[in-house]
C-alpha cells in the first residue's frame, strides 16, 4: 500500500494529498443490533472513497457517524489530524462537511433557489439586526451569496427550475437539487449517499459526470454510497466494502474486484 | 392590463429579491400606505375605528407573530392568547410603574418581556414537536391566565381584579385613557403595523427566515446542513412572540381600555389567531393581514346582512360564523394551506396572463 502521508498522481492526474479524515476502530450499536462492528478505514484529501456492501451492511451508518447524526459507543473520528470530539450535526457541517441523503431530504416548502442558499449558512455572517432592517450587510450579504449560489445552479444545469418549490420536481432533479444545497457550502468533504439510486441510465451519466466534475474542478474530497458497480468501479479511487457491519475489504476497486470475500458477500455465500 | 411584467426585467440578483417585484405590486404598495397614513386619519370615525380598523391592525400584529412560529418556522402554538396577556399585563405594570414613561417605550418594552416569557414556553420545542407541543403551549396558555388572575400584584391588588388603562399623552394628544381620539389611536396601532410587517418581512426573506423554513420543512436535514435547531426555534419564540406582546399590549392600552384576563385573553383568543393564519396563509405576511381582515370583518358584515337587512335574530347569525369559519378552515387546511394569500396569488398569476392564457 502507498505511504500515506505523501501524496500521489492518480491515472488521470489528480493529486491525492495526506489523510483527511480517520475513523478508528468505530463499533456502533442500536440496543441488542450492532449495525457497525469496530471498522477503520481513512478518506485522503481529494479523492473519491466509495462505502459498498449489502442492504443493511451499515453503510448509512458510517455516513451518520462522520456527519455526527449518530455518535458510536466506541472508537475515535480523526479530522485533519485531531481527534473529533462528539459534535452536533450542524457543528460537523461548519467544519466544512456537507452531505446529501439516500431518501431525498430537501425542504419542501421552499424553492430550488431557497434550499439552495440554505446551504450558505456556515458563510453568512450579517446578525440578527441587520436582516431585521435589512440595510448594508445583510443586503450585500445575500446579493453575494446568491452569486454563489447561481454558480452552483449553472454548474449543476438547474437553471430553468429555480424558482419552482422543491415539493414539484421529479426525482431525479430534486437530487440534483440535493447535490447543489451541498455544494454551494463549498464543503472540504462531501458524503453522497446513494447519489444515483433510482435514476435512469441517462440520469446516472448525468450524475457521475457532475461528481468527478466536483472532485475535479473543486478539488472536494468525497466519500459515497453505491451499489451500482459499474459506477462505484469507474468513479472511486479507493473503495471500503462493508457487511454485517464489518468492513471485508479494502483497496483499489480492482483489489476489492478480486476479493474472496468480497465476491461471496456479493454472490450470497453462507456466513460462516 | 397594467399588470406585466413585460419590459420589467430583472438585472440585479437585488432587484430580483425585492418584495414586490413587480412595478405595479409596487405602486399599489405605496398608494395603499398613502391612504392609510395620510387619508384614512382624516375621514375615520368612531364606528368604523373600533369595530374594524384598529382591531384589524392589532390582530395583524398578532397573526404575523403566530405567522412567523407557526407558519414559518413549524411550531404550532396555542398559547398566543396567554402571550397577548402577558404583553398587556407588562403594559399595565410599566405604565403605572414608571408614569413618565412614553407609550412607544413602554410598548416595546411590554414585546421584550414577552418575548423573554416566550422562550421560556419555548424551551420544551427542542425536545417535542406537533401534536405534544400544541398540548404544552396549551399548558402555557390556562398557566398564564392562571397566574394574571390570581397573583394580585399584577393587577395592583385592585378589587375588581381588572386592569385599566390611564390616560397617556403622545405629541400633546392622549393616546389612551376614555379621551383618546380614535383617529390617534388608529395612527399610533398604524405605525407599529407598518414597521413591525417591514421586520417581519426583512427576517422573513433572508437566511434568519431560511433557517426558520428549514426547521419546519425537514429538522434534521437543517440540522445537518448548519442550521443550530436550539438557535432558531428560539429566535423563532422569542420574535413570534415579541410581536404577539406588542398586539396584546396595544389590545389593552388603546382598544378594551380594561381588561379582565380571562375575558380577554382565554384560549379563544388564542384559536382567534391560531384561525386568521390558517385562513389568511400559514407562511406569509400578506396573509396574516389578509386573516386578520377576514376575521374582523366576518362578524361585521353578518351583522349587517343578517340582523339588519334580514332580521335574522343574533344568536343564529353568531352561529351562523361558526360554521363559516369552520367550514373555511377546514377547506384551507385540507385544500389550501397556503390560505387566501395563495389565492390571490393564483388570481394574479391568471391576471398576468390575461387575456392570453397560453
Ligand atoms: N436509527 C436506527 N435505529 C435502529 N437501528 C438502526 C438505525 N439506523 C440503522 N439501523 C440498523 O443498522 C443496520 C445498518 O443500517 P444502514 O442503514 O446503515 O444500512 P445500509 O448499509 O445503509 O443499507 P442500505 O443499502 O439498505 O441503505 C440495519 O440493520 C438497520 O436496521
Ligand atoms: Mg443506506
Amino acid at each position: 500500500m502507498n505511504d500515506m502521508s505523501t501524496s500521489t498522481v492518480t491515472e488521470d492526474g489528480r493529486t491525492i494529498g495526506g489523510v483527511m479524515m480517520e475513523m478508528r476502530n468505530i463499533t456502533l450499536r442500536f440496543g441488542g443490533v450492532v449495525a457497525i462492528k469496530d471498522i477503520s478505514f481513512d478518506i485522503r484529501e481529494g479523492e473519491i472513497r466509495a462505502i459498498i456492501g449489502p442492504n443493511g451492511a451499515g453503510k448509512s451508518s458510517m455516513l451518520n457517524v462522520i456527519s455526527g447524526f449518530y455518535h458510536p459507543q466506541e472508537g475515535e473520528v480523526w479530522y485533519h489530524g485531531a481527534r473529533r470530539k462528539a459534535m452536533k450535526p450542524y457543528q460537523v457541517a461548519r467544519q466544512g462537511i456537507a452531505r446529501t441523503f439516500q431518501n431525498i431530504a430537501l425542504f419542501d416548502g421552499m424553492s430550488v433557489l431557497d434550499n439552495i442558499m440554505t446551504g450558505r449558512i456556515n458563510h453568512m455572517s450579517s446578525s440578527f439586526l441587520d436582516q431585521a432592517i435589512w440595510w448594508g450587510k445583510a443586503q450585500r450579504e445575500e446579493v453575494e451569496h446568491r452569486r454563489k449560489a447561481e454558480e452552483i445552479i449553472d454548474f449543476l444545469e438547474i437553471q430553468a427550475i429555480r424558482k419552482t418549490p422543491v415539493g414539484r420536481l421529479p426525482y431525479g432533479l430534486k437530487k440534483r437539487v440535493e447535490l447543489a444545497r451541498a455544494l454551494v457550502a463549498e464543503p472540504k468533504l462531501l458524503l453522497l449517499d446513494e447519489p444515483m439510486a433510482g435514476m435512469n441510465v441517462e440520469e446516472k451519466e448525468d450524475m457521475s459526470r457532475f461528481i468527478l466534475d466536483v472532485n475535479d474542478e473543486f478539488g472536494t474530497t468525497i466519500a459515497l454510497i453505491e451499489h451500482d458497480m459499474g459506477v462505484v468501479m469507474d468513479l472511486s479511487d479507493r473503495v471500503v466494502v462493508m457487511d454485517y457491519g464489518k468492513k471485508i475489504g479494502d483497496g483499489s476497486p480492482d483489489e476489492v474486484r478480486q476479493n474472496q470475500e468480497v465476491i461471496d458477500a456479493y454472490l450470497g455465500v453462507a456466513h460462516d | 392590463m397594467f399588470y406585466r411584467e413585460a419590459g420589467d426585467f430583472k438585472t440585479t440578483y437585488a432587484a430580483d429579491n425585492q418584495t414586490f417585484p413587480i412595478a405595479f405590486d409596487r405602486w399599489r404598495y405605496w398608494a395603499v400606505l398613502f391612504v392609510a397614513v395620510f387619508v384614512i386619519p382624516l375621514v375615520i370615525n368612531d364606528y368604523w375605528a373600533n369595530a374594524l380598523l384598529i382591531p384589524f391592525l392589532i390582530y395583524a400584529i398578532a397573526a404575523i407573530g403566530l405567522n412567523i412560529l407557526t407558519g414559518y418556522c413549524g411550531q404550532v402554538s396555542l398559547g398566543t392568547g396567554g402571550f397577548m396577556a402577558v404583553g398587556a399585563y407588562a403594559t399595565y405594570k410599566l405604565m403605572t410603574a414608571f408614569v413618565w414613561m412614553d407609550m412607544v417605550t413602554i410598548t416595546l418594552l411590554s414585546g421584550l418581556i414577552t418575548a423573554g416569557v416566550g422562550v421560556l414556553f419555548g424551551l420544551p420545542s427542542l425536545r417535542i414537536k406537533g401534536f405534544y407541543l400544541a398540548v404544552a403551549t396549551l399548558a402555557a396558555q390556562f398557566f398564564l391566565v392562571w397566574i394574571f388572575n390570581r397573583v394580585p400584584w399584577f393587577y395592583n391588588y385592585s378589587a375588581s381584579g381588572q386592569i385599566n388603562a390611564p390616560e397617556r399623552m403622545m405629541f400633546g394628544v392622549p393616546v389612551t385613557g376614555p379621551n383618546a381620539e380614535v383617529w390617534v389611536k388608529y395612527l399610533f396601532a398604524l405605525g407599529f403595523v407598518i414597521v413591525l410587517s417591514w421586520v417581519a418581512r426583512n427576517l422573513t426573506r433572508g437566511s434568519v427566515g431560511r433557517q426558520w423554513m428549514a426547521i419546519r420543512d425537514m429538522d434534521i436535514a437543517a440540522e445537518i446542513i448548519g442550521v443550530n435547531p436550539l438557535k432558531a426555534k428560539l429566535t423563532a419564540f422569542a420574535i413570534s412572540s415579541f410581536f404577539v406582546g406588542v398586539s396584546g399590549a396595544l389590545l389593552f392600552s388603546i382598544f378594551l381600555g380594561a381588561v379582565e384576563v380571562g375575558e380577554a385573553f382565554g384560549i379563544s383568543k388564542s384559536f382567534l389567531v391560531l384561525f386568521m393564519v390558517i385562513i389568511g396563509g400559514l407562511g406569509s405576511i400578506f396573509g396574516s393581514f389578509a386573516g386578520a381582515a377576514f376575521m374582523v370583518l366576518l362578524p361585521v358584515v353578518l351583522k349587517i346582512v343578517g340582523v339588519d337587512m334580514f332580521g335574522w335574530p343574533t344568536d343564529i347569525v353568531q352561529h351562523l360564523q361558526f360554521v363559516i369559519v369552520g367550514g373555511l378552515i377546514v377547506f384551507f387546511l385540507i385544500v389550501e394551506p397556503h390560505g387566501l394569500a395563495q389565492l390571490w396569488r393564483l388570481a394574479k398569476e391568471k391576471l398576468r396572463l390575461w387575456p392570453f392564457p397560453h
